[in-house]
C-alpha cells in the first residue's frame, strides 16, 4: 500500500467496473434484492405490532398521573374500592385542583360482550363508568363526533378504536345492557391511548346495571408534579382507612402490556433471525455465483496489477449496495402496508379487548436497513475473499 | 440407481453452493414448522372442544357472576345431562407474568365433565380428602417444578381471603395429564367448597357453567332452552357450544395471530422463490454439460429426470432436515416461556410440509428441466 491514493483509485475503478457488469447478472442480483427485501419487510412489520401496542400504552400515561387500585389487584378489572375510599383518596396531598375540586377521578371498569366487526364473534369490550373529573384528568380527550353523554342518562360515548373494531357502536345505534338500551351519542379520541378502545358511560348509570352499589375500581389522580408522587403514596399507604396500591400511570400501563409485548416481540425476533439466516445463505449464494462467473475478469484485473484489497472491497461494495437496495425496498413495503394499520387483540391482564395501530417507527425502519446491511456484509465478505485469493493463473485458464 | 449417483455427483461438485441452498431450504421449512405450532397455539382448544359441552355465561359479559343455584335448575332442563360451574380466580404465582388459569371447581364434577383430564385414582382420592387440595396440569407443574405435596401460595387479585390476607395457600395433591396433545394441561383446579368458605365476598356466586347435553345434535336447541329458562331474570345467561366459546376467545386474540401468520407465510414463499431461483441458475450454468450428456446418448427425458432429480434431492434433504429441526425445537417448549397453553407441531401440518417440499422441488426444477429437455445439442455445445 505504498500509495494510498493509487490504492483508493483502484477500489473505485474495480467497483465501478463491477457495477457496470451488474445488468449482465440481473437474475441473481434481483433475487438477492428480493430476498433481503422480504426479510426486512417481515421483520419490520412484525415488530411494528409490538411497537404499536407499546405506543398505545405509553400514550395512555401522563407523567404526573397516578392510578390507585385496591391492594393486591394488578389490574382495574380485579380491583374494588368503596365510594368512601375514593373520597378519602381524593383528599390525598399534592393533587392538582380545578374549579370542580381535586382532580381525582373514581372509575368503574367492566366489560360488555359485543360482536367484533371482523368475525362476528363476541369480544370483551371494556366499558368505563366515569364522573366529570375523568375528562379533566386525561390529556387530549376530545369528542370528535356527536356529543358527550348526559349525566344520569342511558347514553354512552365510544372510543374511535372501539367504534372501528366492534359492531353496533356507530353514532345513533344503541347497545343492549340487560333489559335496557343505551344509545351511542358520541365518539371520542384520547391521544391514541388505551381509552380509545373503550366505551364510556356515567358511573352512576353503570353501577346499578352491574350491581356494584356505590363502589368503584380505580381512582385516577392528577398530581401537581411528578415529584409529588412519593408524598402522595406515603400518605395513602399509611392511612389506616385505606388498603390501596399506588402506581404511576406509566408503570401501570407498562405492566399491563408486558405479556402481549413480549409474546409478539419474542415471536417477531425469532422469525426475523430465522429469515435473516435464510437471507444470508441466499446472499452468499448470489455473491459466490457473481464471483465465480467473473473469475476470469477478476484474474485479469489482478494480472494487470490490481491488488487484492481493492478486489475484496469492490465485491463487498456490490453486495452492500444490493442489500441496501433490498433493505430500503423492504422497509418501504412494510411502511406502506402496515403503518397505522388498526387491529384489536385481547389484553390478557385485564381480560378485555384493546385496539391499537401498527407503528412502523423510524427506529424500526433503521433497524431493518441495518439488518439488510449486515446480511450484505456477511454475504459478501467470504466470496470477496475467495475472489482475491484465487490463483491468477488457474482462474485465467478456466473455461 | 446409477442415475442417482450422477445426480449426487452433480450436487457435490459445488459443495458450498449445495450446502447454502440446502440450508436456505432448511430454514424455510423450520420457519414453516414453527409457524404451524404457533397457529395451533393461537387456536388452542378448538380442535379438542367437546361437541356435547356448552358454556353458559352471564349475558352481558363473562365477568359478571351467576348464582350457584343455577346448577340444579339447569340440570332439570330436558336435554341437559350434567352441569358444573367454574370461576376465574386470576391469582398471581410469584409474579404477574407467570400467567395460568386457576379455577375453583367441584372435583367429582370436573372429571365427569372432562374425561380428557387423566388422573390416577390415588391423586383423585387425595383431592377428595384434602379441602385445601389442588390439582395442576402436567405442563404447569413442570414449568414451576412443583411436586405432589408442595404448598403453593397464590396471591389473590380479586378474590381476597376472609382472613384479610392477600395470599391463598394450596396443597398440591395431584397432577393431571391431557388425553390428547391439544388438551390444556396448564390449568390449576382447587376445591369450590374451600373457595366458598374462604372468600371474603361473593358467596354463592360463580363465574360460568359448563353443561353437557344428552344429544350433541340438539346442542343449539338445548342452549336456547337454557337461555329461555333464565330470561327476564336479573341475571340472564348466554349459552353456546364450547367450541364456539373458545373460537370467540381465539378470535379476540387472533386478529394479530392472523396478521403474523400471513406476513410469515409471505416470508416462507419469498425464501422458496429465492432458493428456487438459485437452483434454476445452477442448471443454466451447466447448459453445455447437459448437451454433452445428450450427445453421448442420454434421452431427452433422461436429462429432464436428471435435472428434476437434482432439485428433488435438494428439496428433500433441506426440507426434511428443516421439518425435523422444527419438530425438535417445538417440543423443547414455546418461545415465550410458557405463555401459550398448548404448543406442538400438528401432524396435519407435517403432512402439509411434506407436500410443500414436493411442490417446491417441482416449481424450482420444472422450468430448467424442460429447458434441458428441449436443448438442441449442436446449439448448446457451440454456446
Amino acid at each position: 500500500m505504498a500509495n494510498p491514493l493509487n490504492w483508493f483509485s483502484q477500489v473505485v475503478s474495480v467497483t465501478r467496473f463491477n457495477l457496470r457488469t451488474l445488468p449482465q447478472r440481473k437474475g441473481s442480483s434481483a433475487t438477492a434484492i428480493f430476498g433481503i427485501a422480504g426479510v426486512v419487510a417481515v421483520m419490520v412489520s412484525v415488530l411494528s405490532i409490538g411497537q404499536g401496542i407499546l405506543r398505545t400504552m405509553e400514550s395512555s400515561a401522563a407523567p404526573e398521573n397516578v392510578i390507585v387500585l385496591r391492594s393486591g389487584a394488578n389490574t382495574e378489572m380485579m380491583s374494588g374500592l368503596s365510594g368512601d375510599s375514593t373520597n378519602i383518596i381524593a383528599e390525598g396531598p399534592g393533587i392538582t385542583r380545578n374549579e370542580a375540586g381535586a382532580m381525582a377521578s373514581p372509575e368503574l371498569f367492566v366489560v360488555i360482550n359485543l360482536p367484533m366487526r371482523s368475525t362476528g364473534t363476541d369480544a370483551n369490550v371494556p366499558m368505563r363508568g366515569v364522573r366529570p373529573q375523568a375528562f379533566k384528568v386525561r390529556k387530549e380527550f376530545r369528542i370528535v363526533e356527536g356529543r358527550n353523554f348526559g349525566w344520569g342518562l342511558n347514553e354512552i360515548i365510544v372510543g374511535v378504536g372501539a367504534k372501528l373494531e366492534f359492531a353496533g357502536l356507530d353514532l345513533g345505534s344503541s347497545i343492549e345492557v340487560g333489559q335496557e338500551l343505551w344509545a351511542v351519542v358520541g365518539v371520542f379520541e384520547a391521544g391514541g391511548g388505551l381509552a380509545e378502545s373503550e366505551i364510556w358511560v356515567d358511573a352512576a348509570v353503570l353501577q346499578p346495571a352491574y350491581r356494584r352499589g356505590n363502589s368503584y375500581q380505580a381512582v385516577y389522580v392528577k398530581l401537581e408534579s411528578r415529584e409529588a408522587f412519593q408524598n402522595f403514596k406515603d400518605a395513602l399507604s399509611t392511612d389506616p382507612r385505606l388498603n390501596v396500591k399506588i402506581q404511576r400511570e406509566a408503570e401501570y400501563y407498562a405492566s399491563q402490556s408486558t405479556m402481549i409485548y413480549n409474546l409478539i416481540t419474542g415471536l417477531g425476533t425469532l422469525i426475523a433471525v430465522m429469515m435473516g439466516l435464510a437471507a444470508v445463505f441466499g446472499a452468499l449464494n448470489t455473491m459466490y455465483t457473481a464471483v465465480s462467473s467473473r473469475a476470469r475478469e477478476i484474474a485479469t484485473l489482478r494480472a494487470l496489477g490490481f491488488r487484492s484489497g481493492p478486489v475484496i472491497l469492490s465485491v463487498l461494495a456490490e453486495s452492500l449496495l444490493l442489500s441496501l437496495a433490498g433493505g430500503i425496498i423492504g422497509a418501504a413495503l412494510a411502511y406502506l402496508a402496515f403503518d397505522g394499520f388498526r387491529a384489536a387483540t385481547l389484553n390478557w391482564s385485564s381480560f378485555s379487548a384493546m385496539t391499537f395501530s401498527f407503528d412502523v417507527s423510524p427506529e424500526l425502519l433503521v433497524q431493518g436497513i441495518i439488518l439488510a446491511m449486515l446480511i450484505g456484509m456477511i454475504g459478501g465478505l467470504l466470496p470477496a475473499i475467495r475472489a482475491a485469493r484465487q490463483p491468477v493463473a488457474t482462474a485465467l485458464r478456466e473455461l | 440407481m446409477k442415475y442417482f449417483y450422477l445426480v449426487w455427483c452433480n450436487l457435490r461438485r459445488k459443495k458450498l453452493r449445495t450446502l447454502l441452498t440446502v440450508l436456505s431450504i432448511l430454514v424455510a421449512f423450520l420457519l414453516f414448522g414453527y409457524l404451524a405450532a404457533i397457529r395451533q397455539a393461537f387456536n388452542a382448544g378448538i380442535d379438542v372442544a367437546g361437541a356435547d359441552r356448552l358454556v353458559v355465561r352471564h349475558k352481558i359479559s363473562i365477568i359478571q357472576l351467576l348464582p350457584e343455584t343455577y346448577e340444579s335448575r339447569m340440570e332439570q332442563i330436558p336435554g341437559v345431562d350434567n352441569a358444573m360451574h367454574m370461576t376465574w380466580f386470576g391469582g398471581i404465582y410469584q409474579k404477574p407474568s407467570n400467567f395460568f388459569a386457576q379455577m375453583p371447581v367441584e372435583p367429582e364434577e370436573l372429571f365427569d365433565m372432562y374425561p380428557e383430564y387423566l388422573i390416577s385414582d390415588e391423586h383423585k382420592k387425595a383431592w377428595l380428602d384434602t379441602k385445601s387440595g389442588v390439582i395442576a396440569g402436567r405442563q404447569i407443574a413442570e414449568r414451576f417444578g412443583w411436586k405432589v405435596g408442595d404448598r403453593i401460595p397464590i396471591q389473590a387479585t380479586a378474590w381476597t381471603h376472609k382472613s384479610g390476607s392477600e395470599t391463598w395457600e394450596f396443597d398440591l395433591v395431584g397432577i393431571y395429564d391431557g388425553a390428547e396433545k391439544g388438551t390444556d394441561d396448564t390449568q390449576f383446579f382447587f376445591r369450590y367448597d374451600f373457595f366458598e368458605e374462604s372468600r371474603a365476598w361473593g358467596s354463592g356466586l360463580v363465574g360460568w357453567y359448563v353443561v353437557r347435553v344428552d344429544d350433541p345434535q340438539k346442542a343449539a336447541e338445548t342452549a336456547a332452552t337454557i337461555d329461555a329458562e333464565f330470561a327476564n331474570s336479573p341475571r340472564e345467561t348466554k349459552a353456546e357450544p364450547e367450541g364456539a366459546f373458545i373460537q370467540g376467545f381465539a378470535n379476540q386474540v387472533g386478529n394479530i395471530g392472523l396478521i403474523i401468520m400471513s406476513i410469515v407465510a409471505a416470508a416462507f414463499f419469498t425464501i422458496l422463490l429465492v432458493t428456487g431461483n438459485t437452483m434454476a441458475y445452477t442448471v443454466y450454468e451447466r447448459t453445455s454439460e447437459l448437451a454433452m450428456l445428450k450427445a453421448i446418448g442420454f434421452s431427452d427425458r433422461g436429462v429432464l429426470g436428471l435435472v428434476l432429480g437434482e432439485s428433488f434431492l435438494l428439496a428433500i434433504i433441506g426440507g426434511s432436515l428443516g421439518l425435523g429441526l422444527a419438530w425438535i425445537l417445538v417440543s423443547m417448549g414455546d418461545p415465550t416461556g410458557g405463555t401459550l397453553p398448548v404448543f406442538f407441531f400438528p401432524v396435519k401440518d407435517l403432512l402439509l410440509g411434506i407436500v410443500l417440499i414436493g411442490l417446491m422441488a417441482l416449481t424450482a426444477g420444472i422450468l430448467p428441466a424442460m429447458q434441458a429437455q428441449r436443448l438442441q445439442i449442436a446449439d448448446a455445445i457451440r454456446r
